[in-house]
């Protein structure tokens, strides 16, 4: 009996691996949206978070870029079945935007400035699992992909990752967003395919 | 006193609401009060669901979420929808 199995490459992770159920791959980045692709002017942007007894705190433009900024790597799984491998980006992690927030909320409202919102458990976007992106392969975010900020969140679906972000809420319920509210899942896990509303 | 019935009382009435052509009703945009034909509504497809935008202000008057099992519609943004009475 051989000692080695041949054609066994040991424990490296596969691309089909990295695929949650029911998702296919794509080299390109499909651009999804609910309604026109807003301007959003740098001159007049700002980022609040406003925690649940309502203290805000705002970065501008100029604060906002002064922040320490991470260069995630990260695989994307959008709800309508396309997914995106090793995707490059560049911002700024939750964990710094709400160091010094005093907060014992359980759960996040991430907002846009066309008005969208999204819904996640504050845990799901801390401890390095979640930033808000101004930049993207090397470039500025397109406004087409959300720029000049977007928030991503990449282990869950990616319409979490809302474009054009605005803000965070924090909330001790949990409150539903755009689409949260018309159908689609509360948490929405790919590997578990929450697509939708559960038992439907 | 119980003074309500159940929704079955419904059936009637709404039975003529969801016969005839949707796009033909009439909306009011619950935001800007715009009322107008649904045909009229600008409609947005590459998303996650179908949004349908209020013409006059863009606020968003209806959604619709298809599952493989499942439609959600969601008239939200939408005071009223106007039919026609076809019971006269």
């Amino acid at each position: 009996m051989s000692a080695l199995t041949p054609g066994f490459r040991g424990h490296r992770r596969t691309e089909s691996d990295r695929v949650p159920p029911g998702q296919y791959l794509v080299e390109d980045f499909p651009v999804l949206s609910a309604g026109p692709t807003p301007s959003v002017a740098t001159d007049g942007w700002t980022f609040t978070v406003v925690n649940e007894t309502g203290e805000r705190t705002v970065w501008d433009w100029t604060e906002f870029n002064r922040l320490p900024h991470e260069s995630p790597t990260v695989d994307i799984h959008c709800v309508t079945r396309w997914s995106k491998l090793d995707t490059s980006w560049r911002g700024v992690s939750v964990d710094t935007l709400l160091a010094d927030v005093e907060t014992a909320a359980d759960f996040a409202v991430i907002h846009s400035f066309d008005g969208y919102t999204t819904n996640v458990p504050l845990q799901d976007i801390l401890d390095g699992q979640a930033w808000v992106a101004t930049g993207y392969d090397g470039s500025p975010l397109t406004a087409e992909h959300g720029g000049p900020a977007r928030f991503l969140v990449p282990h869950l679906y990616f319409w979490k990752s809302a474009k054009w972000v605005s803000g965070i809420t924090l909330h001790d319920e949990d409150e539903p967003g755009f689409w949260e509210r018309a159908g689609y899942h509360d948490y929405g896990d790919p590997w578990l395919e929450q697509r939708y509303q559960s038992g439907w | 006193m119980n003074d309500h019935v159940d929704g079955n009382m419904l059936a009637g009435a709404l039975w003529q609401v969801f016969r005839p052509d949707i796009t033909t009703a009439e909306g009011r945009c619950a935001t800007c009060g715009m009322t107008g034909p649904v045909a009229s509504l600008h409609v947005y497809t590459a998303a996650p669901g179908t949004v349908a935008r209020c013409a006059g202000c863009q606020q968003v008057t209806l959604q619709l979420v298809q599952s493989a099992n499942s439609m959600w519609l969601s008239t939200a943004g939408l005071s009223y929808l106007r039919f026609p009475n076809q019971l006269r």
